[in-house]
């Protein structure tokens, strides 16, 4: 069956040739040029520099030693660490706060409103390198703001970085990237005609009720596409290291942190593209685990 | 509605302590730049100053990174991303290519992945091969290339929520694909294309690893790396003028979010209701 | 300008025959109303003529040019959209020009031809607003005006006058008669109002379920209607169609126990045995119970409609309804006759054509 399209296939591929050139050269060549590298034992110094020898699965099976995969600094438990900041800071974190604000100004469009939009929209566009100082300044163990404010309560100073670590950069990702999700979700509530909950309010509904047999099926693309982006950022994400820069005694070593560490401090390119190649794969599952799930729902 | 006013109260508290958690954080360079002795600490200046802001002006290398360097690769990144994702998600969403829902999540995937440290190497060896080593072009090109998948995704669900018939309107107008997403379909889709401008100069400005990487020579390089012009030669930043320019750094980046919001609104899709 | 020739055009989706292998030509400068129930096809012939939608199989002609698997834009065609599709972001100006931009006309000229139509639509002073700053009917101007700017072979219409209120839709008919007649373009225009096909209309083409029952005059549609379906679609209320039995020796008509009538003038060819036997309600007039000639019927409602009213009744089981021109109701007793104006009557034979 024809259908006219506004573009025949050839114009639509013109429109996507330039951005299909970019992203060749700029994602998919440097993940096949990761992927070959894995199999090598290539690195900045050492004999290995010059002549980088074929491996094989030598890397992967190094990362995935399972006698000491989940000591600290390793592989396993880098990947443990990322599982719980993501949790901690994207789904709870950025999700459930972004999905609060979004409700909680739902049709309000004052002062308040636009105080709290404004604020956390500039935490989120604030450039990486001002965030790291803004955060030190804000969790210094002496004189940081966090301290002062809890000493007015009289509560006692704490060096955040050293005693929570990961709380810390669970809060500082929240807190960072909130906006995404608040935005997001605030655009698909605004596009729920009112007459939906004006119904549900004549029938009696508690608020409860209205969101959960209302609201939430309607936002069910948005939260499984928010889930998805938000996730695979957080998952790769790499500021916290301005914060901890992995330590103290690699408790938050992030896999992202992780990869840095070996590839290009170590300077073991074969092993940290191993680890990129592998974080690629998990990527992978987790993106199609929600987008399963989600499909699965809307059919159903 | 029943308890009106304690349901009122009660959110505007949580408003107000929403509020006071996003801003807390950065109010320490509310005070100090204009504190010639500043510290970690939020301190409300004894000696109010703007010395520091003289300093770090007289700082010809800092100056010349956030006016002249960060401007041009951010300006680059922003007007290429918006422009070249638009274009993109325009022939995804009306060219109906196969898969195209699939592409644009491994896309995505890609982008999260491999714009992090690990294609730091590869991506130094292309911009080296292609002769766009030491030049604004290699960073323009790198950042664009890993902001495409989130704009084009973002841009892609503007697109197909805009009414077909204007499209249809042009083609019976004798205009040409082209002619129709110069004149109709970029405009109109105005509120997507400035989001994604937004998200793509903000992470042009903000890019440290690429360009540190990609650009060797000193007098090139960002903002975001001359900071270290405020460090001593151990290392250690002098706190007050790292404040300062660190809060010049950040306001380009804030005025034209605040420009845009003001001007135009700045929203994800659902936005494009007549 | 140009003829437009349709041949055995065709376009499913799935299983939804849209547009079922209909054939149609339109002279140079006549203009066209595809008239017929929601879901009949009528847009989705339209977009194909556009080029909108590519059919499954047949042939487009304009002129004699066959434009089938054309773009649009090669077929130098116009079209009024049903929600105008008024460019949000351009003036009324710019969407005016629009057509003549692509064009590579010069500015200056595409000024002056703006000026000219917007004067003669009565939009000049509306040139520098924006679409969103117009009310319904000033934004259907400036879509006619986007529509006639360019000197198209054919001009296309999708209800265009839909969105209107009543008096607006009765001055914007009145109006583009009058551009019909002025400008003389062939055009195509898609309706689901009967009233609004009969008042623009030279040539009436009614479809039902993605085929054509009828093509004719706004005159011969409604007075000889070729189809049951025409019959019962057209007028309001539609002709009265009743089941009747046929004697052909006796040229008696019955229409149910103790209803049967005297056909005074010569049946048709096939009229015999179960018909379909059709009248319009102006053509059934009320005399008094029992008066010969007369079928007896049975009161049901009446209803006043300004300077006509409407009476339905029952004859045997069968509901029949007669118009009659009167300020008031008339006093009508439960119980009277109905007359048929024999010149006026139809038959309908079991496939549902007009016996001839
Ligand atoms: N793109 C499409 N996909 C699937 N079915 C379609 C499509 N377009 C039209 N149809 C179907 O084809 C049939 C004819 O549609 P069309 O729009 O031509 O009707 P129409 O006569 O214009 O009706 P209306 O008066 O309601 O506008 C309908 O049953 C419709 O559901
Ligand atoms: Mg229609």
């Amino acid at each position: 069956m024809q259908q006219r399209t506004v573009l025949s296939r050839p114009i639509s591929l013109a429109f996507i040739s330039p951005a299909f050139i970019l992203i060749a050269l700029f994602l998919i060549y440097p993940f096949f040029s990761i992927f070959s590298m894995s199999f090598t034992n290539q690195a900045l110094t050492g004999a290995a520099a010059k002549n980088p020898q074929y491996v094989g699965l030598d890397n992967y099976a190094e990362l995935l030693d399972f006698d000491t995969w989940m000591t600290r600094g390793e592989f396993g438990s880098s990947i443990l660490i990322t599982a719980q900041f993501v949790l901690g800071s994207a789904l709870i974190g950025q999700a459930g706060l972004g999905m609060s604000i979004a409700l909680l100004f739902y049709r309000r469009n004052d002062l308040l409103r636009h105080l709290v939009y404004t604020l956390a929209i500039i935490a989120w566009i604030t450039p990486d390198v001002v965030i790291g100082f803004a955060w030190f300044a804000f969790l210094d163990p002496n004189t940081g703001t966090l301290n002062n404010i809890l000493g007015l309560f009289g509560l006692p100073a704490q060096d955040w970085l050293l005693k929570f670590p990961m709380l810390s950069i669970i809060a500082f990702n929240t807190w960072r990237g909130t906006a995404f999700s608040m935005l997001l979700f605030t655009s698909a509530l605004s596009a729920i005609s009112p007459s939906y909950l004006e119904t549900s309010q004549v029938i009696g509904a508690s608020r409860w009720q209205q969101f959960r047999d209302i609201l939430l099926p309607m936002l069910h693309t948005t939260i499984a596409t928010d889930l998805i982006l938000i996730t695979l950022w957080t998952f790769n994400t790499f500021t916290p290291y301005l914060l901890t820069g992995g330590g103290p005694g690699y408790q938050t070593e992030l896999v992202s942190i992780y990869t840095y560490r070996i590839g290009l401090q170590n300077f073991e390119f074969g092993r940290g593209s191993a680890v990129a190649v592998a974080v690629m794969l998990i990527n992978l599952v987790l993106a199609s685990v929600y987008l399963i799930v989600s499909r699965a729902r809307k059919t159903k | 509605m029943k308890s009106g006013w304690l349901a009122r109260v009660l959110s505007n508290i949580l408003g107000v302590a929403l509020a006071l958690f996003f801003l807390v954080p950065m109010l320490w360079f509310v005070f100090a730049p204009f504190n010639e002795h500043a510290t970690l600490s939020v301190r409300i200046p004894e000696n109010f100053t703007l010395n520091n802001f003289q300093v770090v002006f007289s700082n010809e290398t800092a100056v010349r990174s956030l006016l002249q360097n960060s401007v041009i690769i951010s300006g680059g990144v922003m007007v290429l991303t918006a422009l070249i994702a638009t274009l993109a998600a325009y022939g995804f969403s009306r060219g109906s290519l196969p898969g195209r829902e699939i592409i644009t999540y491994i896309l995505i995937l890609f982008s999260s992945v491999v714009t992090g440290t690990a294609s730091l190497v590869p991506i130094f060896v292309l911009i080296y091969n292609l002769g766009m080593f030491n030049t604004y072009q290699g960073v323009i090109l790198a950042t664009v290339g890993g902001m495409l998948p989130t704009s084009i995704f973002i841009m892609r669900d503007f697109i197909d929520g805009l009414p077909r018939s204007y499209e249809e309107a042009a083609m019976v107008s004798g205009a040409s694909p082209l002619q129709i997403f110069r004149d109709i379909v970029f405009p109109t889709l105005r509120p997507g294309v400035l989001v994604v401008a937004v998200m793509a100069f903000v992470s042009g400005w903000g890019a440290f690893l690429t360009p540190l990487i990609l650009i060797r020579n000193a007098s090139m390089r960002p903002a975001s790396i001359a900071f270290y012009q405020f460090y001593s030669d151990e290392g250690s930043p002098n706190i007050p003028l790292v404040s300062t320019y660190a809060v010049l750094y950040t306001l380009p980046a804030l005025l034209l979010y605040l420009f845009i919001n003001a001007r135009y609104g700045f929203r994800f899709f659902g936005g494009i209701k007549q | 300008m140009a003829s437009l020739n349709l041949t055995q055009l065709r376009r499913h989706f799935g299983t939804v025959k849209a547009v079922d292998n209909i054939d149609l030509a339109v002279n140079d400068g006549q203009f066209v109303a595809l008239l017929g129930p929601s879901g009949c096809g009528k847009t989705t012939t339209l977009r194909m003529i556009a080029g909108l939608e590519l059919p499954d199989s047949g042939e487009i002609k304009i002129g004699e040019k066959p434009v089938t698997h054309l773009p649009p834009r090669d077929r130098n065609i116009a079209m009024v959209f049903q929600d105008y599709a008024l460019y949000p972001h351009m003036t009324v100006a710019e969407n005016v020009g629009y057509p003549l931009k692509v064009r590579n006309v010069q500015a200056v000229d595409i000024r002056a031809r703006v000026n000219n139509v917007a004067e003669q639509l009565q939009i000049n002073h509306l040139l520098e607003r924006r679409p969103s700053q117009l009310s319904g009917g000033q934004q259907q101007r400036v879509a006619l005006a986007r529509a006639v700017i360019h000197k198209a072979q054919i001009t296309l219409y999708d209800e265009p006058l839909s969105n209107l209120d009543s008096k607006l839709r009765l001055e914007a008919r009145a109006f583009l008669k009058h551009l019909q007649r002025e400008v003389g373009v062939t055009s195509v225009y898609v309706t689901h109002d009967q009233a609004e096909a009969m008042a623009l209309a030279d040539l009436i083409v009614v479809m039902n379920d993605g085929k054509i029952m009828q093509v004719g005059s706004p005159k011969d549609i409604y007075q000889t209607p070729a189809n049951m379906f025409v019959a019962g679609f057209i007028g309001s209320p539609p002709m009265n169609l009743m089941a009747c039995t046929v004697d052909a020796a006796t040229r008696t008509l019955r229409f149910g126990d103790n209803l049967a009538l005297q056909w005074q003038h010569d049946l048709p060819q096939g009229a015999h045995g179960q018909v379909t036997f059709g009248i319009r309600p102006e053509y059934v007039s009320i005399r008094p119970a029992g008066e010969p000639g007369t079928l007896d019927a049975k009161l049901y409602v009446m209803q006043m409609l300004g300077s006509e009213s409407l009476i339905m009744l029952h004859v045997g089981n069968q509901l029949v309804s007669a118009r009659l021109i009167a300020d008031d109701l008339p006093e009508l007793p439960e119980r009277v006759g109905i007359a048929l104006d024999q010149k006026r009557g139809f038959f309908y034979g079991t496939d549902g054509n007009r016996l001839i």
